[in-house]
This record gives structure tokens, sequence and C-alpha cells, in this order.
């Protein structure tokens, strides 16, 4: 057995096996030095495999050498290497980040713990994206919540809010991910088998209601999990109070990997052509995505902290995914993956950005952040560029999204999901458009106030530079997501 | 003489090496002026050697780079842009010139910033004047209007805010909200966004029933610099900017930029032929002529001066949407000409503007009495460029407006006719009453008006003057010399 | 009467609603953080419960080998020779798999259908049969998956339950029970920083603090 054999295992096992020795070191640096090492070989082995997938197809892993149906195996397509890669690429960006911001934000006994529940939060959402067995997406999903709830509760030494909003995504979180082992129960009770291609040859042509309400649970469940709007209440108050570097990883990865669930239980386990999918597209996608798009954007301009309103933003964001895929074609379906990838780069960056000011400024208020143009330019800077590309301005990444987005409303007979579109990117305007005006043209506080440290400056300006460079060159996120989504649609390669 | 497709690459290269400059002389302002001027001056023979090569007949192009599978950054050039890039650069030196006497005599702060603004607003709107698809357009019209923003919040203080939220809430919003998705629909329907002479929408789609107007609509509102009511609202808004700003940006860039693509997007998009088989610009000549008379009356009304001009150019802009939605060729050509001519003209008026408020603080219509013996050369100017907006020979303002009525008798719309004639008597009645109030009123009733004293004047900085005698003098040029620049725009119009 | 039938004989199906539904309302409906985390657990539990009677089968012993077994099979049945679980499981499961939601409609096709449905398709779930029998779901659910494993292992006597139903919610109730140390831990830490633990005063206390009633003291209150 070669090692490059092993690669589809090496993204999960790697941290799994890293996390125990984090907590073994004595200080939080050592604990930041390996995590930093870990997340980036983990990046290389995505990338890598991401390279493999996409010149010689599906890669499918054998766990055990089990052979599945039996076997748990690892399936790994272009979709979820695409996944895997912002999964892993945005936390070797944020880990070597979270340093500096973090050691002030918790305890200093607390790092080695902090990084080793990353580690494990990491291995969760590789897990769910990487596995192709259905019931391993409920372990991994679990693994990964478990840690970000300790995560998200380690932001109590700042505010002891973190601690109720930690709560309250436990308590969400557990119904989300019940609710999907009762739809997994069912569609097993249907089918006898757990693997999803397997599922998939069971299910083919096999609507019965049994079927339908595995499918809505599963729905639900996941809906839960990537805050689609209105089971979005656990996520505003758990990304405010968060540390801020965690607020970054998590808004960038987690609900992503949610919505690739959604995705990939849709397309690869219940088949598009489904009725009963389709149904679900026309009745409950679609009116809520529209619904979360508008209501989350309106909500985000009236907060007056910027980590809430981020927060909110990514509700109306996940609305933009959920209304890709409701349209039911590829054309849609690439859009999403797109817009997958792409907000990850930006909610990244912008939440990196405020991660940067919460560090010198002590505040993640709107109001901390008057005239820093002037006192953080760089930091400044990088917020404007991920806030441009979230609003969708020409040579970002957000204008690629907005640009697919649109074209698939068009292209699929849906003028008026086009013009809703853009219609809600203008609410992205007036919120985004809020804090970079105070940003700017306010006049800048009174006092010392530092630039953020260089090692904070550099992974977020990498994601800055991300969000301009996957706006120009679009090889790798809309080539990609377009097989993706004809092999997902067209079960070929 | 380097060849053309390089010249348009470094007329958009060039500003950004100024801009540059222009940051790292921050503390020399002699140089950093400098470094404006010579940018300006290298980009005026880029644009030239451009203009001239595109006038023999070649149509450079040059493909940048794939964004997504059928967008490109293109840029290509025809006449209009060679025409409206010469413009915009020209006239870009002049204001530069202006804007020393102005920001100098004016003590203005941050004006590093002012000038590297500047800077990539003028590559903008090369990159506007060259794109060879509406994508490529649309990624410059972006960047024009937040390299603007600055440039319009200049003053930091609470108008200049509001003011600049105003700019760029209707800006983006109509850009985002109604450019984009129909560019991406044109994109949709014809499977590109190329600028082709005749149009490049399917000739059945002109009986789609109502499709071909909605389309229409969302370029002429969304491209809200062309200013057509009611999307406006940002132009008198950002008259809180300086005056170089509102005299070359307000007057010439920016709502060019805007007009040139709406003219640009319905020859090249729709093709006159569609447009008239469709009859999908009908309701939109009466949304212009609409626009051009409501907005003049409300410059009537306008105490203010600057607010006066913005809503004279909300007017004369309209002229061109008009001019493209008559869908013919001396519609087209019309609105072609006014581009160029209504850009001498106004911006003459800004900068006297300009001049009056340096020299004499003044800033309402109602405090301008008198004013003129003080001040001779300015309001001489100013008169100058008002007769050519107002469309008087011997000024280069008239050609238009003929050519525009010959264009709506053409199209069989006798009352757009009338439009105009009317529009032009409301154009006296709020631009030529400034002069001559200014000569012939007194300050105070019942004083007596003093004579012109010609060795004692009390006219602005040398550099606040000139480039608006030069201007008024290029508006007096436009008429002798109209028809080489008739016949080099005569491609464009001649696509039936 | 059939109704009756209907219902009783879905008994596991009543329990684990009934159970859902006390697990979900406490969590939703109580204050006090543990007594969430209650509710919590019965939920969850419910679930377990529903994985758990699904892989059971009448007559069916524990998934071992029995030493009989294992001598018939191996005289000669190699390709069931690996753990039977496909075969069997799948038996199990597909007739145990009820459609609780069409009750209504197809009350006199349920009554007949274990005994119109060839045992042999009952076993794999393939696309036409499979629908038949997915709606129809076995009138005597254990009589029916203990003939359709009879016929699949005439070889072999001894009927197993579905061991992977079981295997699943092992995993399940390990998850279960981190969740729930993760949520009596953060209860703790609620208690130490608030002083309580129940939803309404924590989030009156948040709200005095945020917005300040006074000073900063009422946020002790």
């Amino acid at each position: 057995m070669s090692l490059a054999h092993q690669l589809p295992i090496i993204p999960v096992i790697t941290p799994l096996l890293a996390a125990p020795i984090a907590i073994l070191l004595p200080n939080g640096r050592l604990a930041h030095l390996w995590a930093t090492a870990i997340s980036w070989i983990v990046f290389a082995a995505c990338a890598l495999l991401l390279r493999d997938v996409a010149t010689a197809g599906v890669i499918s892993y054998h766990m055990g050498d089990w052979a599945p149906p039996i076997g748990i195996e690892y399936r790994i397509d272009l979709a979820n290497a695409l996944v895997l890669t912002l999964v892993s690429g945005i936390a070797a960006a944020v880990i070597p980040f979270s340093f500096a911001s973090i050691r002030t934000e918790i305890d200093e006994r607390q790092m080695p713990l902090f990084y080793a529940a990353s580690l494990i939060c990491m291995v969760g959402l590789l897990g769910v994206t990487i596995t192709g067995d259905a019931f391993n997406v409920f372990v991994f999903l679990e693994i990964s919540s478990l840690s970000t709830y300790a995560l998200v509760a380690l932001g109590a030494r700042r505010d002891r809010r973190a601690l109720t909003a930690s709560f309250n995504y436990l308590v969400m979180g557990t119904i989300g991910a019940t609710f999907f082992v009762i739809g997994l129960g069912l569609l097993y009770q249907a089918t006898g088998t757990l693997n999803m291609a397997d599922l998939k040859l069971h299910l083919a042509g096999n609507n019965n209601r049994m079927v339908e309400a595995g499918f809505a649970f599963i729905l639900v469940g996941m809906g839960l999990k990537a805050a689609m709007f209105p089971m979005h209440l656990w996520m505003p108050n758990a990304y405010t109070y968060a540390p801020s570097a965690v607020s970054a990883f998590l808004a960038s990865t987690s609900t992503k990997v949610a919505v690739y669930v959604i995705i990939r239980f849709i397309y690869s386990v219940i088949g598009a052509d489904f009725d009963f999918a389709s149904a679900a597209f026309a009745y409950v996608l679609t009116p809520l995505a529209v619904a979360g798009m508008f209501f989350a954007s309106i909500v985000a301009i009236f907060q007056a902290d910027v980590k809430r309103m981020l927060a909110y933003s990514s509700v109306g964001q996940i609305g933009y995914m959920l209304l890709g895929i409701s349209f039911g074609t590829e054309q849609g379906l690439s859009a999403s993956l797109v817009h997958l990838f792409n907000h990850g780069l930006m909610k990244g960056a912008l939440f990196m950005a405020v991660a940067a000011v919460v560090l010198r400024t002590g505040s993640h208020k709107i109001s901390a952040f008057e005239g820093l143009a002037r006192k953080m330019p760089f930091t400044a800077a990088a917020f404007i560029i991920a806030g441009l590309s979230l609003i969708g301005v020409p040579l970002t990444v957000g204008f690629i999204s907005k640009w697919q987005l649109l074209s698939a409303a068009f292209d699929s007979g849906r003028p008026w999901a086009g013009f809703l579109i853009v219609a809600s990117s203008l609410l992205a305007v007036v919120y985004i458009g809020r804090v970079i005006e105070l940003m700017i043209l306010r006049p800048a506080p009174e006092g010392e106030l530092k630039e953020a440290p260089l090692s904070m400056l550099a992974p977020l300006w990498v994601l800055a530079a991300a969000n301009i460079y996957f706006g120009l060159n679009t090889q790798l996120t809309v080539n990609l997501a377009e097989r993706a989504a004809a092999a997902l649609i067209g079960g070929g390669p | 003489m380097i060849a053309p497709e390089t010249a348009i690459l470094l007329s958009m290269g060039v500003p950004l090496i100024g801009l540059v400059a222009i940051w790292l002389l921050d503390r020399a302002p002699n140089l950093r002026e400098a470094a404006t001027l010579a940018t300006g001056a290298i980009l005026v023979a880029l644009t030239l050697s451009i203009f001239l090569a595109v006038g023999a007949g070649a149509r450079p192009s040059i493909s940048v780079i794939t964004v997504i599978g059928g967008l490109k950054i293109d840029f290509s050039v025809e006449p209009l842009g060679a025409v409206f890039a010469l413009l915009a650069s020209v006239l870009w030196v002049v204001n530069s010139l202006y804007s020393i006497g102005y920001m100098r005599g004016h003590n203005e702060k941050h004006q590093t910033r002012f000038y590297m603004s500047f800077a990539v607003a003028i590559a903008a709107a090369m990159g506007v004047a060259y794109a060879g698809n509406l994508f490529t357009l649309f990624i410059f019209y972006e960047v024009l209007t937040l390299s603007t923003f600055p440039l319009v919040t200049h003053k930091d203080d609470d108008a200049a805010r509001r003011g600049g939220r105003v700019y760029l809430g209707v800006l983006m919003g109509t850009s985002i909200g109604l450019f984009l998705p129909a560019i991406v629909w044109v994109y949709t329907i014809a499977g590109t966004t190329d600028f082709a002479l005749g149009g490049i929408l399917p000739a059945p789609l002109a009986s789609a029933g109502l499709l071909p107007a909605l389309l229409l609509g969302l370029f002429a509102f969304g491209v809200a610099k062309a200013a057509l009511m009611p999307v406006h609202s940002w132009l008198p808004n950002a008259m809180v900017a300086p005056t170089p700003v509102s005299a070359f940006l307000h007057a010439v860039a920016v709502v060019k930029a805007g007009v040139f693509s709406i003219l640009k997007i319905s020859i090249y998009i729709f093709g006159e032929r569609f447009l008239d088989a469709s009859g999908a610009a009908e309701p939109f000549v009466w949304v212009a002529c609409f626009s051009i008379l409501l907005a003049s009356m409300i410059a009537m009304r306008k105490d203010n001066l600057k607010a006066r001009l913005a809503y004279s150019t909300v007017s004369q802009l309209s002229y061109v949407t008009l001019g493209a939605m008559l869908a013919n060729s001396m519609g087209v050509m019309g609105g072609a000409l006014q581009i160029v001519t209504h850009a001498f003209g106004k911006m003459t008026l800004f900068m006297c503007a300009g001049a009056i408020y340096v020299a004499a603080h003044k800033t309402l219509v109602s405090e301008l009495k008198g004013l003129g013996r003080k001040m001779p050369i300015t309001f001489i100017a100013f008169f100058i460029g008002a007769m050519s907006i107002v469309g008087l020979p011997p000024l280069g303002g008239s050609w238009p407006k003929f050519l525009l009525m010959l264009g709506a008798a053409d199209a069989g719309e006798r009352a757009v006719i009338g439009v105009l004639i009317v529009s032009s008597l409301l154009n006296v009645a709020y631009l030529l009453s400034i002069p001559a109030q200014a000569f012939f009123l007194a300050p105070q009733e019942g004083e007596a008006l003093a004579p012109i004293d010609w060795r004692n004047l009390k006219e602005a900085p040398f550099l606040c003057v000139a480039p608006p005698v030069m201007t008024a003098i290029g508006a007096i040029l436009l008429f002798i010399f109209a028809n080489p620049l008739f016949n080099y725009l005569a491609p464009i119009a001649g696509a039936e | 009467m059939d109704f009756i039938t209907f219902v009783i004989e879905r008994y596991n199906y009543w329990i684990f609603i009934v159970l859902m539904m006390i697990g979900l309302y406490t969590v939703i409906a109580r204050g006090n953080l543990i007594k969430k985390l209650i509710g919590l657990n019965v939920f969850q539990t419910s679930v377990f419960i529903y994985y758990i009677s699904i892989g059971k089968i009448t007559g069916g012993t524990a998934p071992i080998y029995t030493s009989a077994d294992m001598e018939a099979r191996a005289g000669g049945h190699d390709a069931a020779a690996l753990p039977g679980k496909d075969a069997l499981g799948e038996g199990g499961l597909h007739t145990t798999g009820g459609d609780f939601a069409s009750a209504g409609n197809s009350l006199e096709e349920l009554t007949k259908a274990p005994h119109s449905a060839p045992p042999a398709e009952a076993l794999h779930s393939v696309p036409g049969a499979a629908n038949d029998l997915l709606s129809s779901p076995a009138l005597t659910v254990n009589d029916h998956a203990a003939a359709a494993a009879d016929a699949a292992h005439a070889a072999s006597n001894v009927i197993y339950s579905n061991p992977l139903p079981h295997v699943l919610i092992l995993t399940a109730i390990v998850v279960g029970v981190a969740t729930t140390a993760v949520g009596l831990a953060l209860v703790v830490r609620i208690r130490e920083a608030y002083g309580s633990i129940e939803e309404g005063e924590l989030e009156a206390v948040d709200v005095v603090a945020e917005f300040g009633v006074e000073s900063g003291d009422g946020a002790r209150a």
C-alpha cells in the first residue's frame, strides 16, 4: 500500500490523531505551531485529492478494505473535493491566524485545548464531506458539532453570553442531528443500505411516503445545521460571542458543509428527478431561500454589532445557495457550488478582519470601526475587498457567484429569481456600505491604535487576495463546479 | 509609433503608473502635479494615436483575460469610443490645470488622495471607452463609480457624507439591480456580450411582446450615470464635491460614460434596426423628453449655481438618450455629437462657477449681479459655454440639436421637435440670464453699474481662468470643424 | 377493526412517536436548562428505540452464529458465508418497513399483502416489487419477516435479528452521551457565570447587562 493510495484517509486521520497530542503540549505556542503544521498537511492532501479527482475521476476508498456497501466508503468526486479544499484551506489560513487573537480572548491554559478542539472540528467537517456512507455523515457531523459547542463556549471569557449561545446551539444542533438520524433510519428501512451510491440505486424510481418522510427529516435536520431560514436562530448568537477566530472558521466552513450535505442527499441519494425532490424545490427550498435572502439581509442592516451583522448576512447567503439548488438545473447547481466556495472565502476574510479589529479595539460593535481606514489601513482594506466581494462587485469572487446565479436564473426561465437575487445584493450594499463608510469617512479614534500583527495580516491578506484571484481566474471554481454539477445531475464521472 | 493594441492597454496602465507616482510624491506638491500633467500628456498622445488609427479604418482589439467561458475582459475600439477617450483625456489635462489652480487657491486637504482618485477615474473612463463587450464595460463602469466616491466625499463633512451615500447608493443600486441582470439576460439570450455593429440580439426577439422594451428599460435606468429621470438624483447630490470634480467628472467623464454606454448599447447590442422593428424604444423617447423638460424646469428654480448646472446636465444628458432611442442615423449622430459638444460647454460653465467661488466666494445665482464687471473674462467664457449648451450658432452645441431635430423628423416624432424647441427656450432662460445679470444688473438696487476696469480685475488665479477660456474656444472651434467629426463618426450611424 | 389492528401492530412506532414528542415538547417548553437537556435525551432515546425496533425479527435470535448454523453454512453455501447481514438485514427490514403515513387509504390491501407477496421478492428491495411491499407493511410484522427470512435461509434454520441498526445506535448512544456531557458542562458554567439556569432569568440578566437599566448594578441582580 503506497501512501498515495492512502491519500483519502489523510485529511481525516491526521488531525484526529494530532488532536490528543495537542492537548499534551505544554503551552499555547507549541500547540499553535503543531496545529498549523497539521492544517497545512491536511490542506496539501486535500489539494492533491482535488487534483487527482479533476484529472483521474472519482476516488473510492474502502475503509479497512471492506468493500461497499458493507464497508464504509470514502468517495471523493469533484463536488466534495472542492468543499474539502475549501474547508482545509480556510483551516490552513485561520489556524495560523488565530494565535494572536485567541491569546487575548481565552485563558492561556486553555490554548492547547482550543487547538485540539479546532483540529477535531476540522476532522468532523472534512469527514462529513469526504464520506460516502450516510450514517458516517451523522457521526462526523456530531464530532464537528460537539467540538464546535466547546469552541463557541470558549468565548465566555470575553462575554458570558457565549455560554448561553453555545447551549442553544447545542440544543438546536442536537435536534437537527437527531432529525437527520430519523431520516436516515427511514431510508435505511426502505432500502437496507446506508451507502449513498447503493441508496440511490435502491431508491431509483421508488417513491413512497416513507422515503419522502425520510427526505423531509434529512432536509430539516441539515437545514438546521446549515442555518437555513427560518432555522437559523442559533447562529447569530453563536457567531457573535464565539472567539473571533472561531467565528471566522465556522462561518466559512460549517454551514457550507451542511449545504453540501443537502446537495449530496438531494442529488446523490434521493435523485433530483424524484418527484418529491422537485416538489421540495418548488414549495420548500425556493420560498425559504428567498425569504432568507431578504429577511436576513434586512435584519443585518439594523445590527449594531459587526459579527452579528455578518452572521445574518451568512443566513442570507445560504439563501442564495439554496436558491441555486432549487432551480433544479445543472447551471443552478454549479452556481450554488461556486457560491459555496466563494462565500467561504469572503466570510473567512471578513470575520478575520473583524478578529483583527477586536484584537486592537477590544470590540466588535460597529462603532469600533470608526476611522479604522487610517489607523489600521491593511485590515480595513482587506475588509473592504471582502465586503465588495460580498456585494458582488466585478473582479471579485462575489461577482462570479452573482453572475453564475443570475445566468442560471435567466437560463432556467426564472427572470424573477434573477431580480430577487440582485435586489437582495442591494441590501448587502447597505449593510456592508455602512461599515465601509464608517471606516473611511469618520475621523480616526483618539489614542494609540496599532495595525494588527503580521501573523494575522498575512493569512487575512491571503484570503483577501484569493477573493480577487478567483474573481479573475475561474478555472478552479467555475470549471470544476460545472463539471461537478454535471456529474451530480447526470450521474457521470 | 506604438501599435494601437498596445496603446489601448497603455491608456489604462499609464494613469495607474501616474497614480503610483502621485502617491510617492505626496510630500512634493509641485512634482506631484507635474506627475499628473505628464501622465495626462502621455495619455493624450496615446488616445490621439488610437483616434488616428481608428480614423484610418483600423479596429484595434485585444483580449486580456477570460473570466468565465464566454466572458472576457476584452477591448476593441470603434469611432465612438475613440472620440470619447480622446475627449476625456484632453479635458483631463485641461481640468488638471484647473484643479491645481482651484485646489491651491482653496487650500484643500487630502490633495494627494484627490489626484490619485482622479487617476483611477480616468483609467476607468478609458476602460469604458475601449470596452469590447458589455461585461468589460460593466467592470469599468463600476470602477468609475467607486473611484469617484472619495472625490464626492472629499470635504469629509456631514453634507459630503450624505451626498456620497446617495451617490453610491443610486449608482451601485441601479447598476447591480438593473444593469447587471440586463447584461446577464443579454448573455443568456445571445450567448455573448460582444459589441457588434447592428446588434447581437436575434431578430425574432423583436416581436417578443414586451421583452425588448423591458430589456431596454433595464439598460436605460440601469445605467444611472446617464441620469435619465428618475435615476438622476445622484448627480445633484454629487455637487458637494470640489468644483474640478463636478467640472470634469460630472460634466464629462462619469456622465458621458453613462450616455456613451447607452448609445453604445443601443447601437451595438440592440442595433437600430432591432429597435425600430420592436418599437421598444418608443416609450423611452418620451421618458427622455420628460426628463429634458422637467430637469430644465427644476434648474430654473435652483438658486445655487452648481445645482442649476447639475440639473442642466440632467436635461442635456437626456438629449443623448433621446438620440439613442430615436433609433435612426441622424438621432445617433446627434447623440454622439452632443456627448462632445456638451462636454466642452458644460465643463466651461462648471469651471467658471469654480472660478467665481475661488475669487468671490459666491455660490448663489442671485449673488452674481454685477460681478461680470469685476470678472469679465470668466463671465465671457460662461456666456460662450451657455450659448453652446442652448444650441446657438456659431457654437458647437448647435449641431447636435439640429441633428436631433432631423432625427426626430425622420422618426416621425414631430412632438419631439417641439420638446427640443421648448427646452432650448428654457435653457436660454436659466443659463443666459446668469451672464446677463452679471453684466447688466447692479449688485444692489439703485446702485450705478461700474464700468469694467480692465487694469484692476478681480479674477481668480490664472490657472482657474485659463482652462475655461480654453474650453470655450474649443466650443467655438467645434462649430467650425464639426464636419470632420461628423465624417469620423459616420460609420456608427451608417450601420443600416 | 382493521384500523385498530393497524394501529396496534405498529405499537413500536407509536412508542417512538410519543417519546419523541414528549422530548421535543420538553426541550421547547421548559425554561430550566437541565430539563431541556433531559428532554433532549428523551428525544434522542426515542430515536434509539426506533432503530432498535426495526432490527428486531420475531423468533430471531441475537446475531451471533450458533454452532448448528455454522455447520449448515460450512456445507456449501459459500455465497452466504460472509456474515449474513445482507440478505438477513434486508429481509427483516423491508417487511418491517411500514408506511404509517398511508394508513388511511390502503387498509384492505394491507391485510392481504403479506400473503400475496412472494417472499423471495421481499428480500431484495428492487424497484417494482419493493414498491408494493413498502407501501404494504407487514400486517403481522414479525410473521412476515420470519417467512421471508425462512425462504432466504432455507439451509439454516436459525433466524437472526438484523444487527446493523443496533450497531448504528450504539454509535448514536455514544454521541448522545457526549452531547449530554457537553451540555451539562455548559450548564455548570452558565450557573457559575449567571447564578441561574432558568432561561427567562438568563435573558433578563443579559438584557439588563446590555442596555443597563440604571448603572452596572442591575446586571448582577
